[in-house]
């Protein structure tokens, strides 16, 4: 499934006098600040938009994402380029063709919620249905539908200075979800709420997107809040984009200074995934292999327990070194009596969050495994914490743990010094 | 050298160039005005006096509640007694149909000058002038055009009240929040649309407060309309300058305070919610929410029940 629902190219927007001039410099690689009297809120920003994806910008104030996003409905008129909305261009029609667009294809939701003060919440979920016109009684029976959705259900007689303001965001979302558009833009919209509310919006909202479907464009100039909803990011700065990727593209790879300063304060324990931080393991064994075959494996890599698989790499469990040599020793041919089945391996899109406590309980690098249960990686301890520091390649110069002397030597010199302080 | 400017013959020459054109339109003007302005007297005039108080009364218990109702009742009885409540209904009359006629041009052209900025550049001048110039100047060539009597009264006072009434409701719609707006044309609504169902609606307050100004400014002129034959409290007052009555200027003016008070409290009480109507409208509406709550419930029941409760904490 590729299909393309909103689709920029190349959009400028200038204000001031001298619009098309100040284009036509920024094309010929003018910086913003070469412009005179124009102001260039957006420069030359092209992306797509998959149907069903949330695409977040992300970007500080003075960015231009507001002006970008408005954009996208014709709020705001583009000073050059084209916007089409699920094939249909916004740009350069008739008002009463970009109203129709509106109305069917694309709705939005607001930062300050937007909403009229002097209708109820029913009334205010049903506008767009209004604006669409549909009767009465169909569109009330619609909006209650959809009210009940975002857990309003009881409060559809009240007035919007009678609500919360995670409570009125969600009557804002609502209405945007009512008018049955396949694009939802959504303008910071959770960004005038409490952080205790904007995580349970923000949670509410992926909900509601797994279960409708539906195409977001989020702005915000939250990171954590980009890297946690977003499928794909694209970073905005002074009016350009500066890069387009997955939340991991971005906080592993950024593309220039800008976006890695940016990134350096994002929670990577909940962005980052196993998978993102795994390493290959090193050695395995199948379960089919005997004891003797193991215990080489183990003194050839100097390590001193294993994980056992099948041979199509589904996880069995593990074994240590001792119990494999009492089993050649007593010489067993099979393996099996010696593999401890607590392997405790975690799914690869774990967020690293989560794989702390598992990591502590493993006897070994914690496994982690795909989602038919093979073993595709380990991850160490020093990795784990060396990705929390922002930078993996760490982990392969980390210092090993120094091994204490063994007891009974120290014994011996203690033992030692203590007599010859008696004499 | 004279370099005098001959503003005052210009003026007088276009004065009386139209009225030598649109003479017999000004003398229709006239009496249609004197013919509304004495409908409206005549409303008021007809009943006795105290059936009149008595009504009103009943209406200030309406629009603010017993005290205004009490307040409202002394001060006409105090025009009465001092024999000025037929010169009190006559200007009442005219300042009614002056202020009817300036907000039923002032608002449209506020919200004319709030949606077209090249409006605005020429409605703003245009009032600062209409504000500033003072208030007798429009006088003269009113009496020019409509001769002594109601009408040039009603058209300088119309003129004069006019300007808070565009200013505000300009501000207003101005001032509506511009996301709210925005949602409405994000909808895909037509620009009469966001007029009717988001600017207007939101910008009622200060359009109240125009209409507000434009009652009170009426008023204010009406008094000096007095000057021209207006009659009303304007005429004894403008009597008693001319014969140095003190007595007679006192009782007149007061009236004018009493009927300024009256206006100025009932036209600020729309919409604020207080007196007896608006608890009888407010208990009305929570009774027709929650049956229509009720019904709304009923429906989900039937559809499938609650998907979520207690979304309450969250408030």
């Amino acid at each position: 499934m590729n299909d393309i629902v909103l689709k920029a190219e190349g959009l400028y927007k200038v204000f001031g006098r001298g619009a098309d001039d100040a284009v036509k410099k920024l094309r010929n690689g003018a910086s913003r600040d070469e412009l005179g009297g124009a102001t260039a809120a957006v420069i030359d920003a092209s992306f797509e938009v998959k149907k069903g994806e949330i695409f977040v910008v992300m970007g500080l104030s003075g960015s231009g994402k507001s002006t970008l996003i408005r954009m996208l409905n014709g709020l705001h008129p583009q000073t050059a380029g084209t916007v089409e909305v699920g094939g249909d261009s916004i740009t350069g029609v008739s008002p009463a063709k970009l109203r129709e667009i509106r109305r069917h294809r694309i709705s939005m939701v607001f930062q300050h919620f937007a909403l009229l003060p002097h209708r109820t919440v029913i009334d205010n979920v049903a506008y767009g249905l209004e604006i669409q016109g549909i009767d009465k009684a169909e569109r009330l029976k619609r909006a209650a539908k959809v009210t009940e959705i975002v857990g309003l259900g009881g409060w559809e007689e009240k007035y919007p200075s009678e609500l919360s303001g995670g409570m009125q965001q969600r009557v804002g979302l609502a209405r945007a979800l009512a008018a049955d558009t396949d694009v939802l833009l959504m303008d910071e919209a959770f960004s005038a709420l409490d952080p205790l509310i904007r995580r349970e919006m923000q949670d509410q909202l992926l909900e509601l997107q797994q279960e409708l479907g539906k195409t977001i464009i989020f702005i915000t100039h939250d990171l954590n809040e980009a890297m946690y909803i977003g499928d794909r990011i694209a970073v905005m700065r002074d009016g350009r984009i500066v890069q387009i990727g997955s939340p991991e593209d971005i906080l592993t790879n950024p593309a220039n200074d800008y976006v890695e300063q940016f990134v350096q304060d994002v929670d990577r324990s909940r962005v980052l995934t196993a998978e993102s931080v795994m390493r290959k393991p090193r050695v395995t064994v199948h379960e089919g292999s005997g004891p003797r075959a193991a215990l080489a494996a183990m003194r050839e890599h100097e390590i001193s327990a294993l994980y056992v698989t099948k041979r199509d790499r589904t996880i069995v469990g593990w074994v240590r070194d001792r119990d494999v040599l009492d089993l050649v020793r007593k010489g067993e041919k099979s393996l099996t009596p010696a593999i401890q089945s607590d392997h405790g391996a975690v799914s690869k899109d774990t967020p690293l969050v989560d794989i702390f406590i598992p990591s502590l309980e493993a006897a070994l690098a914690l496994a982690v495994t795909d989602e038919r249960d093979r073993l595709v990686g380990v991850v160490p301890r020093v990795t784990l914490l060396a990705t929390l520091g922002g930078e993996p390649e760490a982990a392969t110069s980390a210092e090993p743990v120094i091994e204490p002397l063994p007891t009974d030597v120290v014994d011996k010199v203690l033992g030692a010094s203590s007599t010859k302080g008696d004499a | 050298m004279d370099i005098r400017i001959r503003v005052g013959d210009w003026i007088e020459n276009f004065f009386d160039w139209l009225e030598a054109t649109l003479g017999a339109f000004f003398d229709g003007l006239a009496d249609v005005l004197d013919a509304i302005v004495g409908a409206v007297e005549w409303v008021f005039h007809t009943p006795p006096d105290w059936a009149v108080i008595l009504v009103v009364a009943i209406l200030a218990l309406l629009a603010r509640g017993w005290k205004f109702a009490i307040g409202s009742a002394v001060g006409l009885l105090f025009i009465v007694s001092v024999n000025q409540w037929d010169n009190t209904v006559e200007s009442l009359a005219l300042v009614i149909v002056a202020a009817l006629l300036a907000v039923v041009l002032a608002v449209p052209l506020g919200i004319w000058a709030a949606r077209n900025n090249v409006v605005s550049a020429f409605v703003k001048p245009l009032m600062d002038f209409l504000q500033t110039l003072p208030a007798f100047v429009y006088l003269v060539p009113a009496l020019a055009l409509f001769g002594i009597g109601i009408a040039p009264g009603v058209i300088a006072t119309l003129i004069f009240a006019m300007a808070p009434g565009v200013r505000l409701t300009e501000l207003g719609i101005r001032g509506v929040d511009k996301e709210v707006v925005e949602a409405g044309e994000a909808f895909g609504a037509t620009p009469r649309r966001i007029l009717r169902q988001i600017q207007i609606p939101l910008a009622m307050p200060s359009i109240m407060a125009g209409i507000n100004q434009i009652i009170m400014l009426a008023l204010s002129m009406v008094v000096i309309a007095g000057l021209v034959g207006a009659g009303g409290l304007g005429q004894d007052v403008s009597q008693a300058i001319a014969s140095l009555n003190v007595g007679l200027g006192f009782e007149a003016g007061l009236s004018v305070v009493v009927l300024a008070i009256l206006l100025d409290r009932f036209t600020a009480s729309f919409g604020k919610g207080m007196g007896l109507y608006a608890a009888w409208s407010k208990r009305r509406r929570a009774k027709r929410e929650d049956d229509e709550q009720a019904r709304i419930d009923a429906a989900q029941e039937t559809v499938g029940g609650r998907r979520a409760t207690g979304v309450g904490a969250t408030a």
